[in-house]
């Protein structure tokens, strides 16, 4: 039996879909435009015998969850902007000790303080590359209200399965907006809980991987004490100065991601078919997108859009496929072009790359995208 | 042979430990090992968590469920912890830059939410993994790698700020004073709260050489003559008092602790259901 229809904003979207994905752990700092997803949390958390707290600081909230998520809690934060720069040291962190946990950036006007109600884009990369050294990412982008449950959902299993830090990047449009949705009925989503051992604890070795290239997780205090450190270690978990060891952990922890990147990395696309042209957008922007597209269709142009849902692994392999087939790529964001680095890595002399940024606070409006497009045609 | 202790609460395979010839932290870990065992805890259901320094290496050795964390962290991490189990008994060691500069923000808030966690400061006045700098515990005046010509920086009393942001019970021992050590680690850990104990090491190689301390003994034996207890400081002079520190427990009121209101408020909307 589906639920009722709601009308549900995004960041309330977001908090559902942790509750739906077994999210019994939030804890973070206030920051606007994500706040909604703390006082939520706080709100419906004691509720299901979970719990909530206010951490003094960013830092504190993404350590939290982190302790949390080691005595087998699904835990969450979310944050925007400036705390997403605050947070970056413990992400890594929770990639080296391949702790699962869900990170939700709101993205506002940067950098620094910038325009904190205004809709940004500008942490495509810092999503990517903002914690130190080399490592895993996993990166979802919503563009609806229903999206953003569907996908906060997708982030806490892909944490869980592949025991790394996911990060659902939204934008303050999304967060912000409400929409008309009918959620799921919890027999109708699938959820995914980490792998435990099955060996006796004499037996367990916490960072020995399988052939997912994932190790087996205890929950702490349940029997296997074991040590877990932010330092270079071996399958037993205790540091290591070994050169050969520190080689294979930073690539089995970049491989365990890149390995199953087919089953991480979804797209939207719409009128690829036969299109000349193609419209790159994601989260808000993709909404502003679908309608330019419309509008040139009708016009008898043939115009796609091709939306990245996950970020991060990059959806390389069919944006390339589809470069062979169009003449142009209009990549739409809102920032000054981050993923259309990306898309220019992949595409070079394939197809012809064209950029359209705004960094003004504003919404991309799909008129600009028409004009762009109809001055490049 | 290592004694019964060390077998059954060290790794004994981990050992030797890293910590330089002389220095304090061994003696420090030895008491909290004791501790545990005198409070009767079940290894299975205790957590040790560090932040990063020299400190923050001990949990290493200690058979427990351990994790060596980020710098200044080891209180916020503790506290998703012991928030999402209560029922753990969570231990967090840390170094005194660790826990009073980078880490400063979350261990007063720790102590003003009177959460139950055993918090102890391995205090040696430096940075000793970054080789010597000067810390908020390095006396004035003293030197450090960073502070050629002596520290300007007044020195924090780590217990007092302790006190006052709300821990529920705090003492202070040193490397020399071992048993009062062992018995104040006690205590802390059946406080159903935010215990704080600053455990004073010894750093005969870094601030100890910067600052002309002698060798480990003369260090040692400097804790002993200088260290006053609390329950005998009240009937010195103030003269006799002159250039003393005093070691003992400064504050041992319980108050409600904070997983167990958190839990009051579970248990509440439960019952409105």
């Amino acid at each position: 039996m589906k639920s009722k229809v709601r009308l549900m904003q995004g960041n309330e979207a977001c908090v559902e879909g942790a509750i739906a994905a077994g999210m019994r752990f939030y804890a973070g700092y206030p920051i606007t435009p994500s706040t909604e997803i703390a006082e939520l949390s706080a709100e419906k958390l004691p509720l299901l015998g979970g719990r909530f707290i206010q951490m003094e600081d960013e830092i504190g909230g993404m350590a939290a969850i982190i302790g949390a998520s080691l005595t087998g809690v699904k835990s969450m934060t979310a944050t925007s902007g400036p705390g997403f720069s605050l947070k970056q040291e413990n992400i890594g962190y929770a990639a080296m000790a391949e702790v699962p946990c869900v990170i939700v950036n709101v993205q506002r006007g940067g950098p620094s303080t910038g325009m904190p109600t205004s809709p940004a884009q500008g942490e495509v990369m810092q999503a990517r590359w903002g914690t130190h050294g080399d490592r895993p990412v996993i990166a979802l982008t919503p563009s609806s209200v229903r999206e953003t449950f569907d996908l906060t959902i997708k982030a806490f299993n892909m944490a869980e399965k592949y025991r790394t830090p996911v990060i659902l990047l939204m934008d303050e449009i999304i967060a912000h907006m409400r929409e008309k949705v009918q959620l799921p009925d919890s027999s109708e989503i699938e959820i995914i809980d980490r792998k435990r051992p099955n060996c006796c604890s004499e037996e367990y070795l916490p960072y020995k991987p399988e052939g997912d290239l994932v190790p087996p997780m205890a929950d702490f205090c349940t029997g296997y004490r074991y040590h877990v450190t932010g330092l270079v270690h071996d399958e037993t978990g205790f540091p290591s100065n070994s050169t050969a060891v520190a080689d294979e952990l930073v690539r089995r922890l970049v491989n365990k991601v890149e390995m199953h990147k087919d089953e991480i990395t979804f797209w939207e696309e719409e009128n690829t078919e036969d299109a000349e042209v193609i419209i790159l957008s994601y989260g808000g922007v993709a909404r502003a997108a679908k309608s330019a597209m419309k509008a040139l269709r009708s016009k008898g142009m043939k115009v796609g859009i091709f939306r990245p849902i996950t970020i991060w692994p990059f959806p390389e392999k069919r944006l390339r496929e589809l470069a062979e087939k169009v003449n142009t790529i209009v990549v739409a964001e809102m920032n000054l072009g981050q993923m259309v680095l990306e898309v220019e890595r992949i595409c070079n002399n394939i197809a012809k790359i064209e950029r359209l940024n705004k960094v003004n606070g504003e919404i991309i409006y799909p008129e600009e995208i028409i004009s762009k497009i109809e001055e490049v045609l | 042979m290592p004694s019964t202790l060390i077998e059954k609460y060290f790794r004994t395979d981990k050992l030797p430990q890293i910590w330089c010839p002389g220095c304090g932290h061994g003696i420090i870990t030895r008491s909290i090992a004791l501790a545990i065992e005198k409070a009767g805890l079940d290894k299975n259901k205790v957590c040790i968590v560090s932040g990063i320094g020299c400190s923050s290496r001990a949990p290493g050795y200690l058979d427990f469920n351990t994790l060596h964390t980020t710098h200044g962290r080891a209180l916020a991490f503790a506290t998703g912890i012991k928030m999402a189990q209560p029922d753990i008994k969570v231990i967090v060691i840390m170094g005194d830059g660790d826990a009073t500069a980078i880490g400063g923000n979350h261990l007063i808030h720790a102590c003003r939410r009177n959460i139950d966690l055993t918090a102890i400061v391995y205090n040696n006045n430096i940075y000793g993994m970054t080789g010597g700098q000067y810390s908020p515990t390095t006396p004035k005046f003293d030197k450090g790698t960073t502070a050629p010509y002596g520290n300007i920086d007044k020195a924090f009393d780590i217990c007092n700020l302790a006190a006052s942001a709300g821990a529920t019970y705090v003492g202070r021992a040193t490397a020399y004073h071992a048993n009062l050590l062992t018995s104040l680690v006690q205590n802390a850990i059946n406080n159903d709260g935010f215990s704080f104990i600053e455990a004073i090491s010894i750093c005969p190689t870094y601030y100890g050489r910067k600052n002309k301390k002698g060798s480990a003994v003369n260090m040692m034996e400097w804790q002993k003559n200088n260290a006053v207890n609390i329950s005998a400081a009240s009937k010195l002079s103030p003269e006799a008092l002159e250039g003393k520190f005093l070691i003992g427990e400064f504050k041992n009121s319980p108050e409600p602790e904070y997983t167990g209101e958190y839990q009051k408020i579970i248990d509440k909307l439960k019952k409105e259901r």
